[in-house]
């Protein structure tokens, strides 16, 4: 009696991990961001992504650190020199008409304001990033605050 | 001694050649001397000649546009930094001569070194495009054919204005477009 149930279980097992196997990598129709592509194929990449020239690009929620609206290929933000400051610093953003950078910029961890950006604020790129033409990858249902909302 | 002697008679002697041959000599040894200096000239003018003693400097321009771009047209190294007009080009050749004195004397020859030395080498190279009104930037940028309509707003403003009127040159907004930066605090229009 107990043998042949011990039998039927083995073979049971060994014909799942069979057809295991052969679907090694089959995502049964279920579609991730790589769309239905099995496992073990590899999908052709996506075409490169743009970053447009300029663009208008408004804030999506309050506090958001704005996108960068133009292209900042080979802008050189280190130790030595900092590109987006040429524009942007309150020194040179009047004549370059680009935006300042915000006063939130010149206050330090302890809260005191300083003659000076702060350090922990001068690598722009760390909270600041251009935005490609990308479409979003999943749906979502994401909505701007009401002061933000545009009608 | 006998040997110096009949050269000399030789040398003093006129020649038996005729004319023609001898003006043939002169005009085929200027042609070849011509050739090879002008070969010289240009062989010292390539990327791998630049990179044989600039290798990681030649190495950062491979990041930006001057580099590579959707169109493949690209600068090399003496593109900018070399005259493209003949006198202009042997006045700078000479002129680099003296590197070699300081490369002998070894006064770069450590990154570190380089990077103390950085700022000021780039303040020279600036000085002289500003002093050639940026020569070698216009040998390809020419103002007359720019479209401001194509342009960015802002560079539109500033090309049709400062730059037009010749207050500007190129050099003066455009600094670090094919290299790294050295320390930029204290040059003007920065930070």
């Amino acid at each position: 009696m107990k043998k042949p149930s011990l039998f039927i279980l083995a073979a049971v097992l060994s014909t799942a991990a069979w057809a295991q196997q052969e679907n090694l990598g089959d995502t049964g129709g279920l579609a991730s961001l790589r769309g239905v592509t099995p496992l073990q194929d590899t999908r052709p990449a996506d075409d490169l992504k743009k970053f447009p020239r300029e663009q208008a690009l408004e804030s999506d929620y309050v506090y958001q650190p704005p996108l960068i609206p133009h292209n900042i290929r080979n802008y050189e933000v280190s130790l030595n020199a900092n590109k987006c400051l040429s524009c942007h610093s309150w020194k040179n953003a009047k004549e370059m008409g680009a935006t300042k950078i915000s006063v939130t910029h010149y206050v330090n961890r302890e809260d005191a304001v300083l003659a000076d950006m702060s350090p922990r604020r001068y690598f722009c790129l760390q909270c600041h990033v251009p935005q490609a033409n990308a479409k979003p990858l999943v749906k979502n249902d994401f909505q701007r605050v009401d002061s933000l909302r545009q009608q | 001694m006998k040997l110096i002697k009949a050269f000399w008679t030789k040398l003093k002697s006129p020649s038996k050649a005729a004319l023609g041959i001898v003006l043939f000599m002169g005009f085929a040894g200027g042609l070849m001397f011509w050739g090879a200096f002008n070969m010289g000239m240009e062989a010292t003018n390539t990327e791998e000649f630049c990179s044989g003693c600039h290798a990681p400097i030649v190495a950062e321009i491979q990041e930006t546009i001057h580099y590579s771009n959707r169109s493949g047209v690209r600068a090399i190294c003496s593109d900018c930094h070399v005259p493209h007009e003949w006198t202009d080009k042997i006045v700078r050749k000479v002129q680099a001569s003296k590197e070699l004195v300081f490369h002998f004397m070894g006064t770069i020859d450590t990154p570190e070194k380089f990077q103390e030395r950085r700022a000021h080498l780039a303040e020279r190279e600036w000085a002289r495009l500003k002093a050639n009104d940026s020569l070698e930037c216009r040998n390809c940028h020419q103002f007359e054919y720019m479209d401001f309509s194509e342009q960015g707003s802002r560079s539109a403003k500033l090309h049709s204005t400062a730059l037009a009127n010749g207050e500007k040159t190129c050099v003066d907004c455009h600094k670090g477009i094919a290299h790294k930066l050295p320390d930029m605090h204290g040059v003007e229009g920065w930070q």
